[in-house]
């Protein structure tokens, strides 16, 4: 494509991705409860055709249990992504109202962002006593600083847009002025922002899972399987945590070039 | 008649941009108002608009102090068109957030219908300058401080945003406080004129 | 020195979500620049005088229609070329200001536009000392950043960048807007210099009036096509000696001349034929 276009890449990966969540929601009817089965006579099966990509240790079917796992994952990447965008977008508002706001909400997203991720992640699971709640509260509260930052940045610059200023003078109120010129214009950067967020979200619950900070073992997330999977890595039994890792991998990159290309387009 | 009394305003202190300015604009009247860039045109202008607040010195109209919310009597009109228009509004929300003027008032401004349902960057600078000018023209304002409006315009359009704006303002008796460096401008269009330099105005005529 | 052959561009526009449109921006455009000329070229906003200079400098936005040919001292140039002579041969002063590095004091700025036409360091800040003493940059200025410095003296800035850069053909981007009269005029003097050096400039410019006095060349655009190119002496008097509907209004609109146009509703008329002609 020597002409590029931009709008049309962001259509064709929005249509590619929404495929993809579309599959993988249908496919958690179609499942049933096959990620849960056990077959006892083929325990720890190497992909096959009658074993697609394998059983684990008790025998369950590993392509139900990483489709299982990819729905569930994006729930919670979903949700906190959500809640993150929510966070950010309430307190870069908050911090337009007055300068000794402001310097609180900047003084709390440095602090945020100054330590490190992970570590805080474990914490706020911790101390919320893990859990699915407890994932999402923690990726969202964990995330939001970042996209706080722009959303602030943009909305300070904006209210002295004379455009704004001349709302103003002919007579609009403070709420017309907010939510005709204000919010509209952070719209994108809200959309962007969360898609951005959303690899971020269930990478991040992936690998609190993973460290067992997060969702039980009884549910089949991806965490949980690349957990169980490093237990059986020694013994060659390398489909157990290739094919969930490859879904992982698949999803997050998928998503990533969603934004990227909307990013561009909007 | 708007009135501004002993107006002072300084940036930081020490810095002295404006050194009691006084200054008169009656209903009807057209002052022009030239000076180097710096020299503080922009911000005199913003003052008597209500849009900055003076250090000393205070603003009036008929007597009394500006309002402070609610449609402003004096408008200011900047020199870019482009920045004085929410990007995403289409032209027609825009010419009517304050008020909807007539078809005889667009077409009295060269505003052509089928621009109103285009968004502002499909249009060109003079054209813009236009919608802007007119939005600003709501019933109820009765000055106009016009900031540069037509330095980034041809001469053609300059001179038809001109035609159009006077013979509003004949109309409805609005003072306007034209500001510019082009003097030439001023000479035709203001029998005022004045001469910001070193926080002072001096009145000026034709050489 | 350079010509322009049945020059077109089109760009594309999005007239809703899907539908792409190419709208013509520059129609078949033929001009000839030669040395030791400034050569104006005047018209209002949108009439495509900085795509010109994008597309003479090989500076266009990727998804970009172009037809037609340009030469450069007899021999084509297309974009490799361009790619090669920018900055060294064919010199841009851009419109906006934040051309300027934000990190580079001034002098050093100026010194790596001469540095980039091949001098060694040393001279190329013999040659940056010079051309910034001859543009009246003091002291201060030298060891300013971009952001530490007036709208005049950024211009000048850049006139100096192009001036070490020891390029051919200079195109000026509205050298003059945001510059009180003091300023435009050291900046406007700076351009006629260049070309009494024998180099050509190109100024793009909305200010007919403030590109005369320097001009030896006008050529007036509007929406895209060349209405007409005159010597800059034409314009005097009443415009009389103007072939074009359209430029004698130009000239009779400005201020210091009738500051109207003579049987308004004729002359848009006339002006319409002509575009619809050409």
């Amino acid at each position: 494509m020597s002409e590029a276009q931009p709008r049309l890449r962001a259509a064709l990966s929005l249509g590619v991705t929404t495929l993809l969540v579309l599959g993988l929601v249908a496919s958690q009817w179609l499942l049933g409860d096959s990620a849960q089965q056990m077959q006892f006579d083929a325990r720890l099966a190497p992909p096959s055709l009658n074993h697609w990509l394998g059983t684990d240790a008790l025998g369950r079917e590993l392509w139900a249990r990483t489709l299982a796992g990819l729905a569930l994952s994006f729930w919670v990447g979903c949700l906190a992504a959500l809640l993150s965008t929510l966070i950010a977008l309430s307190l870069a508002a908050l911090a337009t109202l007055s300068p000794r706001l402001d310097a609180l909400v900047s003084l709390v997203i440095d602090t945020l962002l100054s330590v490190p991720h992970l570590i805080l992640l474990m914490l706020i699971a911790f101390a919320l006593g893990g859990g699915t709640q407890a994932v999402i509260i923690a990726v969202a509260i964990t995330h939001w600083p970042r996209l706080a930052r722009v959303l602030r940045a943009e909305l300070l610059q904006l209210r002295q847009a004379p455009y704004v200023l001349i709302s103003q003078a002919l007579g609009k109120s403070r709420w017309f002025v907010l939510h005709a010129h204000l919010l509209p214009h952070l719209i994108p950067h809200c959309l962007v922002g969360a898609l951005l967020l959303f690899p971020h979200a269930i990478l991040h619950e992936a690998a609190l899972t993973f460290l067992g900070f997060g969702l039980s073992p009884s549910q089949p997330a991806i965490g949980v399987l690349l957990a169980e999977a490093m237990r059986y890595l020694s013994g060659g039994y390398w489909w157990l945590g290739v094919f969930p890792g490859l879904a992982l991998l698949m999803m997050v990159l998928s998503f990533e070039r969603l934004s990227n290309h909307l990013r561009r387009a909007l | 008649m708007l009135e501004a009394r002993e107006l002072s305003f300084q940036f930081s202190p020490g810095v002295s941009l404006l050194q009691a300015v006084s200054l008169t604009l009656s209903a009807g009247q057209w002052v022009g108002l030239s000076g180097d860039s710096g020299a503080g045109k922009s911000t005199l202008g913003k003052l008597l608009a209500g849009y900055v607040t003076p250090q000393a010195g205070h603003i009036s109209l008929d007597g009394e102090a500006l309002p402070s919310r609610g449609l402003q009597p004096v408008q200011w009109l900047p020199q870019s068109p482009e920045l004085a228009v929410n990007p995403r509004w289409r032209v027609g929300k825009i010419l009517r957030e304050a008020w909807a003027p007539s078809n005889a008032q667009c077409q009295a401004f060269g505003i052509q219908p089928g621009w109103l349902s285009r968004f502002p960057h499909a249009l060109s600078g003079g054209e813009l300058q236009r919608v802007c000018v007119l939005r600003a023209l709501a019933p109820g304002v009765r000055f106009l401080i016009a900031d540069e409006i037509s330095t980034m315009l041809d001469p053609i359009t300059q001179l038809e945003l001109w035609q159009a704006l006077k013979q509003e303002a004949e109309k409805r008796q609005l003072g306007v406080l034209v500001i510019s460096h082009d003097t030439a401008l001023l000479e035709r269009l203001c029998p005022q004129r004045y001469h910001l330099h070193d926080g002072q105005l001096t009145s000026w005529s034709a050489e | 020195m350079l010509t322009i052959d049945q020059l077109s561009l089109q760009l594309p526009v999005y007239a809703s979500w899907w539908k792409r449109e190419w709208t013509t921006c520059l129609d078949k455009l033929s001009l000839h620049f030669s040395a030791g000329e400034v050569h104006a070229v005047v018209g209002a906003s949108g009439a495509g005088k900085s795509l010109l200079a994008y597309a003479m400098m090989g500076l266009l936005p990727t998804p970009a229609r172009l037809n037609g040919q340009l030469y450069y001292q007899g021999s084509p140039l297309d974009r490799p070329r361009q790619r090669q002579l920018r900055g060294r041969e064919l010199a841009l002063i851009p419109q906006s200001l934040n051309a300027l590095d934000p990190l580079v004091r001034t002098q050093r700025q100026v010194a790596w536009a001469a540095q980039r036409s091949g001098q060694p360091s040393k001279s190329a800040r013999h040659a940056a000392q010079l051309a910034l003493d001859h543009y009246q940059l003091d002291a201060r200025a030298q060891q300013a950043y971009a952001h530490e410095l007036s709208g005049g003296m950024a211009r000048r800035v850049l006139t100096a960048m192009a001036h070490v850069s020891q390029a051919q053909l200079v195109i000026a981007d509205e050298p003059s807007v945001g510059l009180d009269p003091h300023q435009r005029q050291r900046v406007l003097a700076a351009l006629r210099e260049l070309a009494d050096q024998g180099k050509t400039v190109i100024l793009i410019t909305h200010d007919l009036r403030h590109a005369l006095p320097i001009a030896d060349r006008v050529t007036i655009m509007r929406h895209g096509k060349q209405v007409e190119t005159a010597a800059a002496s034409a314009f005097q008097g009443n415009g009389d000696s103007l072939t074009a509907v359209y430029s004698q209004a130009l000239w009779q609109a400005l201020p210091d001349n009738s500051f109207s146009i003579r049987g308004t509703r004729k002359a848009q008329q006339d002006i319409q034929k002509e575009a619809n002609v050409a």
